[in-house]
């Protein structure tokens, strides 16, 4: 789960780490009171939504008046903001971050991830901060530092003194940089956080370090026991559809395509949009229904693919392990005989009690096409959709 | 042979009690797997399924016997279990709990480091479908009806698309040695590679079958232990291909996030170390069928 700036930054100052005052606007009246509320001579209006690089996006407005700060509230809340981050739907403003502007002297960047090589938390600083590390990366690869963390102790005083010598911070930060390293690691473990990213981390003009940026993500399954980070849950930011399979217990992710999917198991869900894109097709979504696909869950489903208007044909690959494909059957007749299925249908099942669950499908004389194996589900539902663009065409 | 278990692996259930578990200690027990004991703390003294149910793993082993654990406890609680598994001196850990903190599964593998090597247990999972040595022994949650006993061996992350492997192989005729989920999460107790050196010294496995997804290092770290150490064919195919980036494909560690994780990129890394690539899923079986026949 992903936060706003401004939650990471209130949690990330409770650690210990320095921020901007600033203060959450949800209108343009509200960011000027904050912008007077404050004082000083510019402020950032920064656009809140779960992306980075909202910079280039537009999302981030230098302001030196209140009509400034008026202007550029008005103009970003509601607005979709594309990044690179968001796909082409980009995101919606619902809240503002009215900021103190800082001077800069100089930036870093300090990330803390789950290394899955190592096993354990791993630790990236750059001395090159301000921009994304994928870049710094490719351009700077040689300012990049790594150590990753004992978990068993914790990260150490010493690793975060190591890691500010390695970017040669001047000698007098040295000794902050520790606290906010620290103070991050502990944030990150304390929280059951899966990330934590300060870019930049800025030398202030007037000589101390600042997180002017901060993200953070967190375990979606160690929110039983955060209830206070799962509080901080923005559902404007997630995908509609994807939420709504979220809470209904099903694994959405819609993509560009048009044949929809409906498929127990992650695995076989990936798989089975390979095929179909090896067949000639596009797949328009990843849809996992779990294990034991029952009937319900099939039910359920089916709304959830039609509900995407792209799609012009719907494939379901069942492999009943736990269940049985009769049962699965009468599942999907259930769904079926409830809408009135415009697009072609291609049905495959395996497992436990295949026969009986083709023989109802057959009998329940639903348009139903069917298919035996994995490359015939991905053939039919191919041809089955060029056939509907054809007679779509005509 | 077989490798992790067979006919003699006596084992017991974590979680015994629950609704889910008991069910599918029903179908180990019909499939002849050595069910000797539970352990559900505070139901100890109990008998479930004509088993005793003890309080502690501890109390299991040392009633029982038994080598091998199967864990279906809750996430909240499931790295606990896996670590007390590993304390009470269980071999061979099955986790099929999804949902585990990822920070759990850190302390988990942190923990299993105080154990020297022969003593340490092969934990397997968590998010998986299990182990199965057809014929002789499962240990998981898979239909038991779609592997036959044979020659080859399969590790994969995700339960359905091993079936479909699985079945894919049987309509050939070809049988299975044993097939080991390894799950689905981003942190896991055992790696492809870890599976791979067993079913290279296992005298019957001929061919393994390699079945992974975007996300993660370990494919890469595989391909790289394929070329260095072995001579058993590995037939590898990854899920995923039209995968986008940063977004997760339903297990907790099915998302590409850094170079190198993609399914492409994975492919490539595979087919340079020398595995038989499989880019259509549905090619599996006839794929293994080949390279069987060309041995």
């Amino acid at each position: 789960m992903d936060i706003h700036e401004y939650q990471a930054k209130e949690i990330l100052s409770e650690f210990g780490i320095p921020t901007p005052r600033g203060g959450l606007a949800y209108s343009p009246e509200q960011a000027v009171y904050r912008a007077n509320e404050m004082g000083g001579e510019q402020w950032l209006v920064k656009a809140q939504i779960h992306s980075g690089a909202r910079g280039k996006a537009g999302g981030i407005v230098i302001c030196s008046s209140n009509e400034d700060i008026s202007n550029a509230a008005d103009n970003l809340l509601g607005k979709r903001l594309i990044t690179h981050q968001t796909g082409s739907q980009g995101k919606l403003v619902h809240r503002l971050y009215v900021e103190e502007a800082i001077e800069i002297a100089n930036e870093y960047y300090i990330g803390f991830v789950l290394d899955r090589e190592k096993e354990q938390i791993g630790v990236i600083a750059s001395s090159q901060g301000g921009v994304e590390i994928e870049e710094i990366a490719q351009s700077q690869p040689d300012s990049i530092v790594r150590t990753t963390v004992e978990p068993a102790v914790g990260m150490q005083p010493f690793q975060a003194r190591e890691i500010a010598f390695q970017l040669k911070i001047s000698k007098p930060l040295v000794s902050q940089m520790v606290t906010i390293l620290l103070g991050c690691y502990n944030a990150l473990i304390d929280l059951d956080a899966t990330m934590v990213e300060i870019n930049p981390l800025a030398v202030t003009s007037s000589g101390g370090l600042m997180a002017l940026d901060a993200k953070m993500s967190f375990d979606d399954n160690a929110l039983f026991r955060r209830p206070n980070i799962s509080e901080l849950r923005d559902k404007s930011q997630e995908d509609l559809r994807e939420m709504r399979a979220a809470d209904r217990g099903l694994n959405y992710v819609g993509l560009d395509g048009n044949i929809g999917c409906i498929i127990n198991g992650a695995g076989l869900a990936m798989a089975t949009m390979d095929i179909i894109k090896h067949a000639g097709g596009e797949p328009a979504n990843f849809l996992d229904i779990g294990g034991g696909a029952s009937p319900d869950r099939v039910a359920k489903a089916f709304n959830l693919v039609l509900s995407d208007e792209k799609v012009e044909t719907i494939v379901v690959n069942i492999f009943a392990g736990i269940n049985r494909c009769d049962w699965v059957a009468e599942g999907i007749i259930q769904a079926v005989s409830k809408i009135e299925l415009q697009i072609p249908l291609v049905v495959r099942l395996a497992g436990t009690n295949v026969e009986l669950g083709r023989q109802l499908l057959k009998e329940s004389g639903l348009p139903i096409l069917m298919a035996d194996t994995l490359q015939e589900v991905a053939e039919v539902a191919v041809a089955a959709w060029k056939e509907y663009k054809r007679k779509q065409g005509s | 042979m077989a490798i992790l278990i067979n006919e003699n692996t006596t084992v017991i259930v974590q979680g015994f009690t629950g609704q889910t578990s008991m069910f599918h200690s029903m179908e180990m027990i019909e499939y002849g797997t050595k069910i000797v004991g539970g352990v559900t703390p505070g139901k100890g003294g109990s008998k479930i399924l004509n088993r005793p149910v003890f309080d502690t793993v501890r109390e299991a082993v040392k009633a029982t016997g038994a080598t091998a654990s199967i864990s279906f406890v809750p996430p909240p609680f499931a790295a606990d279990g896996i670590m007390e598994a590993a304390d009470a001196g269980i071999k061979y850990c099955v986790c099929i709990t999804d949902g585990i903190p990822a920070h759990d599964m850190i302390r988990v593998k942190r923990y299993m480091r105080r154990y020297k090597a022969v003593n340490k247990m092969v934990l397997a999972g968590p998010n998986c479908a299990g182990t199965i040595s057809p014929g002789k022994s499962m240990m998981g949650i898979m239909p038991p009806h779609i592997y036959t006993k044979g020659e080859v061996g399969i590790i994969g992350r995700s339960g359905t698309l091993g079936y479909e492997a699985a079945s894919q192989l049987r309509s050939m005729g070809i049988g299975v040695s044993t097939s080991v989920g390894i799950g689905g999460d981003p942190i896991n107790g055992s790696s492809f590679t870890d599976h791979l050196a067993r079913f290279e010294e296992d005298s019957e496995t001929k061919v393994v079958v390699m079945i992974g997804e975007i996300g993660g290092p370990q494919e890469s770290n595989a391909a790289a232990f394929y070329r260095e150490n072995m001579k058993t064919p590995v037939v590898g195919y990854i899920a995923g291909l039209t995968a986008p980036k940063g977004r997760r494909m339903g297990h907790a560690g099915a998302v590409i996030s850094a170079f190198g994780e993609s399914a492409s990129e994975k492919v490539e890394v595979l087919q340079e170390c020398g595995v038989k690539i499989v880019l259509s899923p549905a090619e599996i079986g006839q794929t293994v069928a080949n390279v069987l026949a060309s041995l």
